[in-house]
């Protein structure tokens, strides 16, 4: 009981990779470019996921201020923020030339 | 002062009536037209003639000065900003004035350019009073009054061109008043343009004047002269009088640019008289004499003009002395009388020149008026060879002529002994005996006067009536405005040479010493380069004047003009149809030579003017021309022309190498290549955003797998 009730650094991981595994597959397979936005911001999350577990691993070993894992999340937060922002308007003006938000109808980034 | 004070009303007076013409002339009846136009004329001469009294009575309190009455700046400005570069390098303000001047030299042309013109004015209302054109006629004459009046007038060189271009302007219009004549328009043009080659001469010189003046007034350029800055002989002042001389001899007809004034006989007759024997023609005179304080200190200049003068003279007497035209006798007798007058001006008589053309004013206006009613009496018939025996029925006409040819001749005491005589001693009493050839040349010119003037007069008033029929049923004298001014020219041949009475004969030459105060310092001048500088202190200039020579002188040109009236007698006094010419009959050669007139118009016609062709090609400068316009078409276009085609044609060649060889093999090939190599790159690349991703993905697992299970 004691054992299954602590939360190792693993079973952190473990939820990291479920999540950027499923942002992968929505990013691939999803068409709505609103729902691949989504999917990239569950990749960030993943990532951030495991920044906040190795900061609570480093916090273990060298005190409670080793915090630098946690910082790195917060920045990825704000960049998250960013980009969502950027991504969005992107999409708005996207939408507004071709009337679709369907990311197989953009084929002209090729030769 | 009332007329002195508002000289610059005499000109224009005849401009108001070319003004009211232009408007109105075609609307108003011909007594109006006569009224206005008539009416200005006499006016000027009463002007004129108030004027030049009152100029004398103010003379004589102002030490003999030149009045000068300025109304505005004409050209340039008067504050002065416009300047320009003098040939010392100093700055002079260009300007030149509406101005007026008045001194004995233009009293003289004043008083007879007035006279002269208003008996022709009232001349032509009986002469033309038939013609069409009536108004315009009497425009054009006013207009003429006016230029000439301004060309006489002008206080500066600048002014006076404008009138020498005015007179220019209306002879050409009255020479080709007949315009629907082929002959007419083309004597006008011929006129126009000749004088244009002497006006060049003008303005050439009168830019010379400004330049070394740094003014056009003759108040300053004779100052300026006199003031003894320029040395005698300065090139600058040779060529500056000379090519005002050039500008004189197309206005005064004088070698060679005389060919003009004959032809001018197509216009009317009170024109002839009027333009291209009394006064227009005398501009050039005018000119000369009025810079003769230039031409003293150019030898050179006053040798040229002297033996031009002498040239011409002979010339064209020789000319008159075959021809059978009324108007053309008379109009070489012009020309040669001219050339009298610049003898006189060349050899630094200035008084003498101004004189002869004083008398000839009246004497040779008469010859042309007369003539002109010979020409009315034969129904317009000009050949002397179909007339004769006139002076029974056109008295009045006979007896003016008849005195006109007496005072042309030189015999005494008629108008022209005095003047002509006077310029033969003052060439031969010249500084070196070389002008005693001019002499000769002058004293040849007298007995050849003589001849041709009576041969006219035999012609046409003696000898048998040669005229058809017709003509001599119509025969009538002149209505009394022709005869009129025929009478009063008349009495002036008589007795406008008593002015000039001179001293050898008892008189006082008073014509010379009205005309000191303008050349008394020019004449001095000379005196003292002919180093008789001694001569003119001790007064001896008037001893040596009533030397026996002179005498002998006399009776010498007097005996030549009789042996002329003699010789003339004897060969026409008889003339009957078919009559032979003594220079026929001397040396057939010579009459046409002569009856040609040397054949100058042809030589121009070979030089100058183009007219004569072989087979298609030009001669002369206008030939040149040609051969120069084709070479330039041909020779020189085609070599700019192959030149250009040569660079066209590289041009060509480099464009389709660059085109095909460097642009198809040097850089399109390498891109093709590179297209053509990339063709499997680019099946991978089909445009779908998760197509990359997928990859990227595949190849970061890829990559993971190896590192991790490596």
């Amino acid at each position: 009981m004691d054992a299954m009730l602590h939360i190792s650094t693993l079973h952190y991981l473990v939820l990291g990779a479920a999540l950027f595994l499923l942002g992968v597959i929505g990013v691939l397979t999803r068409r709505n470019v609103v729902i691949v936005l989504m999917s990239i911001e569950l990749i960030l999350n993943a990532v951030n996921l495991n920044l906040v577990a190795f900061s609570r691993y480093w916090q273990g070993i060298h005190g409670p201020m080793a915090l630098h894992g946690q910082v790195f999340a917060i920045f990825v937060i704000t960049d998250a923020a960013a980009e969502a922002a950027v991504g969005l308007g992107i999409l708005i003006a996207f939408f507004r030339n071709k009337e679709t938000v369907n990311v197989d109808e953009v084929n002209l980034l090729k030769w | 002062m009332l007329f002195l004070e508002h000289i610059w009303i005499i000109p224009l007076l005849p401009a108001f009536g070319a003004a009211m013409m232009f408007f109105f002339g075609r609307k108003v009846r011909k007594q109006t037209v006569n009224a206005v136009c008539v009416g200005v004329v006499v006016l000027a001469f009463v002007m004129a003639c108030g004027a030049v009294l009152q100029y004398n009575g103010w003379a004589a309190g102002h030490n003999h000065q030149p009045y000068e009455k300025i109304l505005y700046t004409w050209l340039g400005s008067d504050t002065g900003h416009l300047t320009y570069l003098l040939h010392d390098g100093t700055q002079a303000p260009f300007q030149a004035d509406a101005g007026f001047l008045l001194d004995p030299l233009s009293s003289i042309w004043l008083l007879f350019v007035t006279g002269v013109g208003m008996l022709i004015h009232i001349y032509s209302i009986g002469y033309m009073g038939h013609e069409g054109g009536y108004y315009r006629f009497f425009g054009y004459l006013n207009l003429f009054m006016f230029s000439m009046l301004t060309l006489v007038l002008a206080n500066n060189y600048a002014l006076m061109f404008v009138g020498w271009e005015g007179v220019g302007l209306c002879s050409y219009l009255l020479i080709g008043f007949y315009f629907q004549r082929k002959s007419a328009s083309d004597a006008a043009n011929k006129a126009f343009i000749v004088n244009r080659i002497g006006d060049a001469g003008f303005i050439l010189g009168m830019f010379f004047i400004a330049w070394l003046c740094g003014s056009l007034r003759y108040i300053d350029v004779n100052h300026l002269a006199h003031s003894g800055i320029f040395r005698i002989g300065d090139p600058y002042i040779t060529a500056a009088t000379l090519l005002l001389f050039v500008g004189a001899c197309g206005k005064s007809a004088q070698l060679p640019l005389y060919v003009w004034l004959p032809d001018a006989m197509e216009g009317p007759t009170p024109v002839s008289a009027l333009i291209h024997a009394a006064t227009m023609v005398t501009a050039g005179v005018y000119m000369v004499a009025r810079s003769n304080a230039l031409f003293v200190l150019a030898p050179t200049s006053m040798k040229t003009v002297a033996i031009v003068g002498a040239l011409t003279a002979i010339f064209a007497a020789s000319i008159g002395l075959v021809q059978n035209d009324i108007k053309r006798v008379l109009a070489y007798s012009t020309v040669s009388q001219l050339g009298y007058m610049f003898l006189a001006l060349g050899v630094g008589a200035f008084a003498a020149g101004v004189f002869h053309v004083f008398t000839h004013a009246f004497f040779k206006a008469l010859l042309f008026l007369g003539a002109g009613s010979v020409i009315h009496a034969m129904s317009g018939e000009q050949d002397m060879r179909n007339m004769g025996d006139l002076r029974g029925r056109i008295p009045t006409t006979y007896w003016t002529m008849f005195i006109a040819t007496l005072a042309i001749s030189g015999i005494p005491p008629f108008a022209g002994f005095f003047s002509k005589d006077e310029i033969l001693w003052q060439t031969w009493t010249s500084e070196s005996v070389a002008y005693h050839i001019l002499w000769f040349i002058g004293y040849a010119t007298a007995l050849m006067t003589a001849f041709y003037m009576f041969r006219l007069v035999y012609l046409t008033f003696y000898s048998k009536p040669r005229m058809s029929h017709d003509i001599e049923h119509h025969i009538h004298e002149s209505p009394a405005s022709m005869t009129m001014p025929l009478i009063v020219l008349a009495v002036m041949s008589l007795f406008a040479g008593f002015l000039g009475w001179p001293h050898s004969l008892g008189g006082s030459d008073r014509f010379a010493r009205f005309l000191d105060p303008v050349f008394a310092h020019g004449e001095a001048h000379l005196f003292v380069e002919e180093g008789k500088a001694g001569q003119l202190a001790a007064g001896e200039k008037e001893e040596e004047h009533t030397s026996p020579t002179e005498y002998l002188l006399m009776v010498l040109s007097v005996g030549a003009a009789g042996v002329g009236w003699y010789m003339a007698g004897r060969s026409y006094r008889d003339a009957d149809k078919g009559y032979t010419e003594p220079i026929a009959a001397l040396s057939p050669p010579l009459y046409k030579t002569l009856l040609n007139k040397y054949y100058v118009d042809e030589g121009y016609d070979y030089v100058f003017t183009g007219r004569k062709k072989v087979d298609d090609v030009r001669l002369g400068v206008m030939g040149l021309g040609e051969a120069s316009s084709w070479f330039d078409a041909n020779v020189v276009d085609g070599a700019v022309n192959a030149a250009g085609w040569i660079t066209r044609l590289t041009a060509t060649i480099s464009s389709w190498w660059d085109k095909w060889i460097i642009d198809g093999i040097g850089v399109n090939g390498p891109a093709i290549l590179a297209r053509v190599l990339s063709y499997p790159a680019r099946l991978l690349e089909w445009g779908l955003v998760q197509w990359y991703a997928l990859v990227m993905t595949a190849g970061l697992v890829g990559f993971v797998f190896y590192y991790v299970y490596h």
